[in-house]
């Protein structure tokens, strides 16, 4: 294992945290529910789970955050290095994948690791491993 | 509606800490999780920020029976560890693996306006709607 040094940004990481943890807290005391994010965009799908409205203020806050930040400053770059074929069979993985395990970094990983929550530290482990090693796959083994 | 207004906040508070993190950007993604190569340890602590300030407000929530806008915690009560949620966590894991893209970023992405996050995200739903009629086809079966 050899560190990348000249792109460790341990402050920024720590700051950005900080602020989806005060996302989470706000989503929780205020409005009593988990910010998983999978779980609020996948509900839109199932009438039966309800709560359209606040769903939808959800996303449009989170799909309106760049926007907001380009008031103030330039954006920090975005590097998508996947082709289109990769981006959808990902999209799909993805989808598929937080709806059957119940949730994604945001819900298990945030929300559920700050309640203690073993189920969720389960699947965080499950996705966490299958991300190492899927990477480790992709470039170390085919070399891509 | 007050909750409505929350809702839109959380969304805006959570894709602006995605965009100071880092992890809104798939490459910095794919550096932290390429643990054999030149590994960047960054994103651990957008975890760890994260957790230090849920860990307090789970200790409160858990206190209350009602949120201070008075509506019912939600909070999950499932413990089980199943087929289901192991399955579904490496499905998705090995997704995120492949592009850097996990729901939240993905989205912010789209919003900045990156047409590839829009088909990542497209997809992303696709996937979802289909998880929607597998489910369905289950019950009715």
């Amino acid at each position: 294992m050899t560190i990348a040094w000249s792109d460790f940004t341990p402050w920024a990481a720590l700051s950005g945290g900080i602020l989806i943890g005060v996302a989470a807290a706000i989503f929780l005391l205020f409005n009593g529910r988990i910010a998983g994010i999978s779980g609020i965009l996948g509900g839109l799908l199932n009438p039966a789970q309800g709560g359209t409205s606040w769903r939808i203020a959800f996303l449009v806050g989170l799909i309106a955050s760049p926007l907001l930040w380009l008031g103030f400053a330039a954006l920090p770059p975005i590097e998508i290095n996947a082709g289109y074929p990769s981006l959808v069979i990902a999209g799909l993985l993805v989808g598929l994948g937080t709806r059957y395990g119940s949730g994604c970094t945001s819900g298990h990983g945030v929300c559920g690791l700050s309640r203690l929550s073993v189920r969720s530290l389960i699947a965080t482990l499950a996705f966490m491993t299958a991300g190492f090693v899927t990477v480790f796959v992709i470039r170390h083994v085919l070399g891509a | 509606m007050k909750h409505t207004l929350v809702s839109l906040i959380t969304g805006l508070v959570f894709g602006l800490g995605l965009i100071v993190s880092g992890m809104a950007n798939p490459e910095k993604v794919l550096g932290f999780l390429d643990l054999a190569g030149l590994w960047d340890p960054s994103l651990a602590f957008v975890m760890g920020g994260a957790i230090v300030v849920g860990l307090a407000a789970f200790a409160v929530a858990r206190r209350r029976t009602l949120s201070f806008l008075g509506l019912k915690m939600n909070i999950p009560e499932a413990t089980h560890i199943d087929k289901r949620l192991v399955g579904g966590g490496l499905v998705f894991g090995i997704g995120w693996g492949i592009a850097g893209f996990c729901p939240g970023p993905g989205l912010v992405a789209l919003g900045a306006g990156e047409a590839k996050a829009a088909v990542f995200v497209a997809s992303m739903i696709a996937g979802m709607a289909l998880f929607e009629i597998l489910e369905r086809k289950k019950t009715a079966a």
